[in-house]
């Protein structure tokens, strides 16, 4: 731990943490409430003020006729603009260029006779010389206090409507054999090159660390040439599946065997020795010893993999395309950013959505990410 | 739900291929060079020519992974930077000379030397920050989660996240934005952040540095701990203060990690295109290498010669990180 005079100013270091947790926290709440939010109130207040009634200026149909009743002579129609939900009515007005020109309680008289009043409670009584059958209904424009609504049904609509189920089966395609595959590939690598003498090593290692840092840009054009070939000459669609889990495969190995390798140089050497003077095979050895003790490795690099796979935009535009049955969540998410910018509803939930698994897998598995980036990253203190 | 029993399916039949693959071949091998021959002189002969190749049977995959899918496509990316758009013709060095011609060329170089400016150096030096007040205190491993926790969250994900934090509504209306409604509180006029040429860079570069500083902190944490604690103490009998014991005894002796954040972070930066695309797709002055690559590789019909030439300028720049990365890491294989 690190030690100094630190009873002094504590206060102050406690102070400053919860400033800087809080900086960091904001945004994503500021995310969270807004995907529980009703919609309305999601493009008419700022998030903050969620757990504050808001004041909404919103717009009510009378029924065209349903209800009315004949009293002494005039036809006369009553409900509630607030139509069961709670509030309270400060303004109305019947025309959208005045919409709260009048106070709660007072009469405003429209032409030919109709008069219309709105209660505070919401409760209005129109009423005029001829049946509101005719024509579509009046329209009451009216201000009204509302209390904060939390809904589930942002959720509802993004999860059934916006294709954002299909998306996430699609991430969950993607990202699961992708983080598998290279595991396995990588791990046999890796014990070669940590337990393994042979001519070479020593290069293929630094080639491996070379190839950590190569840009994933370089890639996509000569491999999307090879796959556009491949898929010609074999007869089927190249943007397929099978291709993205090779792509991210051979992108993610490098840091794979890079982990990997470094983890199981640092497990003891005796164990080793005493399973060959047994007679164990490589093969064996490395099954049956090196294996389950590499486990927090395996464990580190498959956090790494998974988030980085299922958060992956531009592999998976490449090599999976754009089609709307194929397009995984941070794809569909690019698409509603430009296409439904302004519904922020559907925005908030369905990033909320793509986020909540990587969210969790991080909260779940975080002592083994930790320890992976140490073991990556630590070099010469 | 068909698609994901298929992706099981192929996970299973993948997996129980590869291990076959392993198995197999070692099986074979010692078969071929039986380790228990009829002399001993043929025995040990067997043993030491299946060492020699057993190695090259583990690594067979990855080396085939990795000449396909990162070795290959370098050079077969300078061999196009040199052919036209559909990579047929050869053109000899025009893409590069349209290239330092081309207007969004410059303007995504000057763009990327800005984030590698400041998207390094701020995700550094607030990870620093952060890692040592959170060591002083009780609960500084929740901090560390919570601070920690964006670098889960993709980059689409977090552009919207950063979507409610700059939404601009006109001067008047009430502002939805967390940051227009804070200048509106403080008496200022609201702004659209993300459309203001020149500055809209910096305020994307805040969601990439909102992203990496938990990384910074993570990793500078572990180092600041590992710092002797005779170093500090010497110090505090020396009656130095509290910053001057960070700054001039703890700092110096972890500039090697800081180096190693620093890199880690430039390479992040110089990758960067989701952020840039979710938020802006270049536009108001906002372009960077890699969007532009990738408008070049799809859009605008097509040219795969020209993308191929931003991926080579982006390797260029990768290229001393990967240098200073070898030579670091063979000498602590030495040191072993």
């Amino acid at each position: 731990m690190v030690t100094g005079p630190k009873s002094s100013f504590g206060w102050v270091v406690h102070l400053s943490v919860v400033v800087f947790v809080a900086l960091w926290m904001l945004p994503t709440v500021g995310l969270l409430v807004s995907s529980f939010r009703d919609k309305d109130q999601i493009s008419v207040s700022g998030w903050w003020t969620a757990l504050s009634t808001s004041s909404q200026n919103l717009v009510f149909r009378a029924p065209a006729g349903d209800g009315e009743e004949v009293v002494n002579g005039r036809y006369v129609l009553k409900g509630s603009v607030l139509d069961g939900a709670s509030g309270q009515v400060s303004a109305f007005g019947f025309s959208s260029r005045e919409p709260a020109a009048f106070a709660p309680g007072t009469v405003a008289d429209l032409k030919d006779g109709v008069t219309l009043t709105v209660a505070g409670d919401g409760a209005f009584e129109l009423s005029g010389p001829a049946s509101f059958a005719e024509g579509r209904g009046q329209r009451i424009f009216y201000t009204a206090e509302v209390p904060p609504r939390f809904t589930l049904e942002n959720y509802r609509n993004v999860l059934t409507a916006s294709g954002l189920g299909r998306s996430f089966l699609n991430s969950m395609t993607v990202a699961i054999p992708s983080t598998v595959i290279p595991i396995l590939i990588a791990a046999f690598a890796a014990y070669a090159l940590a337990w393994m003498p042979f001519p070479g090593r020593s290069l293929m290692i630094a080639a491996v660390v070379g190839l950590l840092v190569v840009p994933l840009q370089m890639s996509l054009i000569p491999l999307l040439k090879i796959y556009n070939s491949v898929g010609q000459a074999l007869g089927f669609d190249p943007k397929s599946y099978i291709g993205i889990w090779l792509a991210h495969t051979g992108f993610g190995l490098p840091l794979a065997i890079y982990l990997l390798r470094n983890y199981m140089a640092g497990l003891p050497r005796e164990v080793m020795e005493s399973a060959r003077l047994d007679g164990a095979t490589d093969f064996q050895i490395f099954t049956r010893i090196v294996l389950p003790l590499s486990f927090p490795a395996l464990a580190s690099f498959a956090i790494f993999q998974f988030l980085w796979t299922w958060n992956d935009l531009l592999v998976a535009l490449v090599f999976l395309g754009p089609q709307d049955d194929k397009l995984v969540l941070t794809g569909r998410l690019v698409n509603l950013l430009g296409s439904r910018g302004g519904d922020w509803d559907i925005l908030a939930a369905s990033a909320f959505v793509s986020i909540a698994v990587p969210v969790l897998v991080f909260f779940a598995m975080q002592k083994f990410l930790v320890r992976g980036l140490l073991a990556g990253s630590v070099k010469g203190g | 739900m068909s698609q994901l029993w298929a992706a099981l399916a192929t996970i299973v039949i993948g997996i129980s291929g590869a291990a076959l693959y392993f198995w197999g071949s070692n099986l074979l091998l010692d078969r071929i060079y039986p380790a228990r021959a009829a002399d001993t002189a043929t025995a040990s002969r067997n043993i030491a020519r299946a060492a020699l190749i057993r190695p090259w049977l583990f690594l067979g995959p990855a080396i085939l992974a990795l000449t396909l899918y990162l070795v290959y496509p370098v050079i077969a990316s300078l061999w196009l930077s040199l052919h036209d758009r559909s990579g047929e013709n050869f053109v000899g060095l025009a893409n590069y000379r349209w290239l330092f011609g081309d207007a969004g060329f410059r303007e995504s170089m000057f763009n990327n030397f800005l984030w590698l400016l400041v998207v390094p150096a701020a995700s550094t030096f607030l990870g620093l920050i952060a890692a040592a007040l959170t060591d002083k205190i009780a609960w500084g491993n929740l901090a560390k989660s919570l601070i920690f926790m964006p670098m889960a969250i993709s980059f689409v994900g977090a552009a919207v996240i950063w979507k409610f934090v700059y939404d601009y509504r006109a001067e008047g209306s009430e502002q939805i934005g967390l940051l227009n409604a804070i200048v509106v509180a403080l008496g200022g006029t609201p702004e659209a952040w993300i459309a203001t040429p020149f500055w809209n860079n910096f305020f994307l570069m805040a969601i990439l540095v909102w992203i990496q500083t938990g990384f910074a902190m993570v990793i500078l944490s572990a180092a600041l701990r590992g710092i002797p604690e005779e170093t500090i103490e010497a110090a505090v009998l020396d009656g130095a203060s509290g910053l001057q014991i960070f700054f001039k005894i703890m700092v110096p002796q972890i500039w090697g990690t800081i180096a190693v954040v620093w890199t880690t972070i430039t390479i992040t930066v110089l990758k960067v295109f989701d952020i840039v695309l979710a938020m802006t797709n270049g536009q108001w002055n906002s372009q960077v290498l890699a969007n532009l690559m990738f408008d070049w590789m799809f859009r605008g019909g097509g040219d795969f010669g020209r993308g191929a030439t931003i991926a080579i300028v982006i390797m260029l720049l990768v290229v001393p990180i990967m240098v200073w990365n070898i030579r670091n890491a063979r000498k602590e294989m030495e040191g072993r």
